[in-house]
């Protein structure tokens, strides 16, 4: 058995589930990218900083913009710095690897040693952004045009990639890599990683808390629906607040923590005082 | 080795290819499976499963290669929602047990179920025939037939076959209908930049002046390019009122996810109830008076619009085809609905009819007639997000 195999078994902060980390075990033995996809707030970029917190390696985070262009991460030539160097003779123009700046990806792929990529929301770019990836994913390995060098990497980066599914990425790009959905937690994990966070809250909080956030989930006419990250801030506000542990599930203080949609309130409170709502049709 | 796995994966329409398919002989010899077999689970659904959408798919491929003796039927997603729908089982029910129930064969027991799936067309509990909760038949769960196949309900322990044939992930399934957010990626595609179309040159493209100057010595050389921006204007006509009430969820979503589509060049929504005729509500609940004539609004939207038009399409045939089939009292139309789609349908010459309605159901459900009939006239789709991706390819090909 490889001998970096199941190495990652989550961490202090980060309560990860026996198949993600079989999943991320897997994707550093075969040395492919992993691709991890999920409802926002189910701790995709969590992820890359556990991961590299428990194996002790550098974190390098390549988050991505719409205008993000493959070839930015790979290294920016600055032309103008150069164009005004040459006309105000300032430095020596000639040296062209002056004015060649290495991106993030360019970065992890000279490091001295193996480092944490994470390629945060590789969705929000261009569609063909993935596309324009693939070479340099696959073999790791770029080449700069302007100085005609070739950089390699010393130590294969262990690349985790979040994707928030606003864009469906190539089936080239996806074959390249091992793949893992986080499904939303259920409520035994969702007291582990409350407990993780706030390892003093009250046992009778925590149900109270679980009980009502889930009863808020399952209602369908919800349009953003609370995610972990809100169910963090509102155990925290509850904590904070000083609120009776009963009066959570009636009078469900500090509701602006977990919706962050008037309408959405809306909902919540017509569905406690009629237990149905019509609301939700139209804009 | 087990090859007919991945001859199996394909055949439930997973797109497995040879490349991943030899990822994972590569983790195998590296013996990253681990003892158990849900272990092996996740690690072939890792490597060979790319989107969630198709978890379902594989759960169901797996179950059946890895279990003989209980091959997964497809169960029809209403037979879930009846089975879910089960209350809490009674205690005073209990004494129930019939000793002289039949005892099956499992081999009798799996058709029974698959005769069943044919024939039933409603929920039921506490029977002893039908699938369904409680009750003594053999067929569903929470019951006390002494022997029989669980559907659904819940388990007590958890293997891998356990877990894929409880199909966590088939609300995943993109066949399934889907949130506003999925529909709003569909429309995403959508689009179409005019750098394809011919337009002058009239942004000034600062990389390639820069490149350029530098090139010509450090003397300005300024390069302009094609802007690049969506042309696609889209006309929506909204089915919104009668028979679509029962649809409003679905409609809803992607009613909103348009809405928040901000990339379309131009947008128009006009709403009609069950057919159109001379005027083009402006207003969801088809109010009347809250119009604007059909006619006016054909000769203001140019013929490059894309027409959507969502409707269940079902309604009397007399709707249709009939001057004064307009269902709505006190409004007399000269002209058949008909002639207004043949309008439309010739005016704009990329159009499309999203329908929520099944479509396996659109031959038999009610309005059958008129739903054929219009689907001569436009290219229909089922409103999912399957639907959806099919109908916007059609948007966008050139006719």
């Amino acid at each position: 058995m490889d001998q970096k195999f199941n190495c990652f078994t989550g961490s202090d902060e980060y309560v990860a589930a026996p198949e993600l980390m079989y999943a991320v075990n897997v994707s550093i033995a075969l040395e492919k990218p992993l691709l991890i996809k999920g409802e926002p707030g189910t701790g995709k970029t969590m992820l890359a900083e556990a991961i590299a917190d428990s194996l002790g390696k550098e974190l390098i985070t390549w988050s991505i913009k719409s205008t993000t262009k493959a070839k930015d991460g790979l290294y920016v030539y600055d032309t103008v710095q150069r164009l005004y160097d040459s006309q105000f003779h300032e430095g020596d123009v000639s040296d062209i690897k002056k004015y060649i700046h290495l991106g993030k990806l360019g970065e992890a792929f000279t490091a001295e040693e193996q480092p944490v990529l994470l390629i945060d929301e590789i969705d929000k770019a261009d569609l063909e952004f993935p596309n324009d990836l693939l070479w340099e994913l696959d073999r790791m390995e770029f080449y700069i045009h302007e100085t005609k060098e070739t950089i390699r990497t010393r130590h294969r980066p262990i690349v985790i990639i979040t994707s928030n599914a606003e864009k469906e990425l190539p089936d080239a790009f996806l074959r390249r890599c091992i793949f893992h959905y986080i499904a939303f937690p259920d409520k035994a994990t969702m007291r582990k990683i409350i407990k993780v966070h706030y390892k003093d809250v009250e046992e009778k909080l925590l149900n109270q808390v679980i009980e009502t956030f889930y009863w808020l989930r399952d209602i369908n006419e919800l349009q953003k629906k609370p995610s972990t990250s809100e169910l963090l801030d509102w155990v925290k506000a509850l904590q904070m607040g000083g609120v009776k542990v009963e009066k959570i599930h009636d009078d469900l203080p500090f509701l602006g923590v977990l919706l962050k949609k008037n309408q959405d309130i809306d909902v919540v409170w017509e569905i406690r005082e009629k237990g149905y709502t019509r609301k939700g049709w139209g804009v | 080795m087990f090859i007919e796995f991945f001859f199996l994966l394909r055949e439930y329409k997973l797109n497995v290819s040879i490349k991943e398919w030899l990822d994972l002989m590569e983790a195998l010899d590296k013996g990253l499976a681990g003892p158990s077999l849900l272990d092996f689970y996740h690690l072939c659904r890792s490597v060979l499963v790319k989107s969630e959408t198709d978890y379902d798919k594989f759960d169901l491929a797996f179950s059946e290669y890895f279990k003989d003796f209980s091959s997964p039927f497809e169960i029809p997603e209403e037979v879930w929602k009846w089975l879910n729908g089960g209350t809490k089982i009674k205690e005073e029910l209990y004494d129930k047990i019939d000793p002289n129930a039949p005892k099956y064969q499992l081999e009798e027991l799996k058709q029974m179920l698959e005769q069943r799936l044919k024939e039933q067309r409603s929920c039921h509990r506490g029977g002893n025939y039908w699938i369904g909760t409680e009750g003594t038949s053999v067929l569903g769960h929470g019951g006390f037939a002494e022997q029989g196949i669980r559907i659904g309900g819940e388990s007590r322990y958890r293997s891998a076959l356990q877990i894929a044939n409880e199909r966590a992930f088939r609300d995943f399934r993109q066949d399934n209908i889907i949130d506003t957010r999925q529909f709003q990626v569909a429309l995403r595609k959508l689009r179409q930049y005019s750098t394809t179309v011919d337009a002058p040159k009239t942004e000034l493209d600062i990389d390639g002046t820069i490149k350029e100057t530098t090139e010509n010595g450090g003397f300005l050389k300024l390069v302009f390019e094609k802007p690049r921006k969506n042309t696609v204007k889209l006309l929506l006509l909204f089915d919104s009122d009668g028979s679509m009430l029962k649809y409003s969820k679905l409609c809803s979503a992607l009613f909103q996810a348009v809405h928040k589509a901000n990339h379309f060049s131009d947008l128009k929504v006009y709403y009609f109830h069950n057919c159109i005729y001379e005027h083009l509500y402006t207003s969801l609940h088809c109010i009347r008076g809250e119009w604007e004539n059909t006619e006016k609004a054909l000769n203001t939207l140019g013929s490059e619009y894309r027409v959507i038009f969502i409707g269940d399409g079902a309604m009397a045939p007399t709707e249709l085809f009939r001057p004064g089939g307009n269902c709505r009292i006190g409004l007399y139309n000269e002209l058949p609905g008909i002639y207004w789609l043949q309008r439309i349908r010739d005016k704009y010459p990329h159009h499309i009819w999203l329908n929520p309605i099944e479509e396996s159901a659109w031959d038999h459900a009610y309005g059958h007639v008129t739903i054929n009939a219009i689907r001569e006239m436009f290219p229909m789709f089922e409103l999912s997000l399957d639907g959806l991706e099919k109908g916007i390819k059609k948007l966008l090909v050139n006719r």
